[in-house]
């Protein structure tokens, strides 16, 4: 099935597409070699860095990766304010240093079988291409952490909300 | 919305509401245009109808199916939120790179010496 680009906005770099009724794609580019952008995304000291935006109102409790097939991860973030743990954990599936990842990925909170994630990071004239491919269990939990989005304490704007309005005609 | 994201799902249904952004259309029209037949089209169109994604008109002597924008609209600012989600990780991804980029590169020329 063809992936559907439905928010994408040309200022902003992050594109977001939903493919077929089950999965999410989420593509961004960065101006580093893959071996970089590669230990970003995986070394547990340096996820803690960015897994939770500042700008969304939550930080990280605390991050390990097992970074292998078979080892697990487990990331916890918390809203400010709030005395909730949000707990992110899963299982490598396979692990290519520098271009391919698989694994599971569950929400703890939520429960339920897991998502299947697969990241690949292509290096193309400097700069890494990276797409992560979400396969959630069902249409259902898709629509829940899409929705649970809203959550995430983000402050919408008269101005933005009425763009995105307009950008519907 | 789970309904609007599993009646999009199918890609005929898909099709049509691309179709129907344009305007409102009646049976013939859509099953033309998109050379499925009249059943067919009408088996879509009533799912699409129980998803609130689209409303009939009566006009002259058809009835013509047009898009209804509210829950279009509520699928799109989920999408919305959850990349400006990612959107905020990636920027503090990028720092952290250029972070990183800085730091192996007066590691390299430390090195060098």
């Amino acid at each position: 099935m063809v992936a559907r680009k439905v928010a994408d906005a040309p200022v902003n770099p992050t594109s977001m597409d939903l493919e077929g009724d089950r999965a999410l794609v989420i593509a961004r580019a960065f101006d580093a070699p893959a071996r970089i952008v590669f230990e970003a995304w995986t070394r547990a000291d340096l996820v803690r860095r960015w897994w939770a935006p500042r700008s969304h109102q939550v930080s990280v409790v605390s991050c390990e990766a097992d970074v292998r097939v078979g080892g697990r991860f487990r990331y916890v973030m918390r809203k400010d304010g709030s005395r909730d743990d949000l707990a992110f954990s899963g299982e490598y599936r396979e692990v290519t240093p520098w271009s391919r990842l698989v694994y599971t990925h569950v929400f703890e909170p939520a429960g339920g079988p897991p998502a299947l994630v697969t990241v690949t990071f292509e290096e193309r004239d400097g700069k890494t291409h990276l797409v992560a491919h979400e396969l959630y269990p069902s249409a259902e939990v898709r629509e829940a952490v899409l929705a649970s989005g809203m959550e995430h304490g983000m402050r919408e704007t008269l101005d933005q909300l009425e763009a995105l309005v307009a950008s519907l005609h | 919305v789970v309904e609007t994201f599993a009646a999009l799902a199918e890609p005929n249904r898909f099709r049509i509401v691309e179709l129907l952004r344009a305007g409102p259309r009646s049976v013939n029209d859509i099953g033309e245009r998109l050379a499925l037949n009249q059943p067919q089209v009408s088996k879509h169109l009533r799912v699409l109808k129980q998803a609130g994604l689209v409303d009939v008109e009566p006009r002259a002597q058809q009835r013509l199916y047009g898009l209804r924008a509210q829950p279009l609209r509520r699928l799109r600012e989920w999408l919305e939120r959850y990349r400006r989600l990612w959107d905020a990780r990636f920027d503090e991804l990028t720092e952290l790179i250029d972070e990183l980029k800085r730091k192996e590169m007066s590691d390299g020329r430390k090195k060098g010496r």
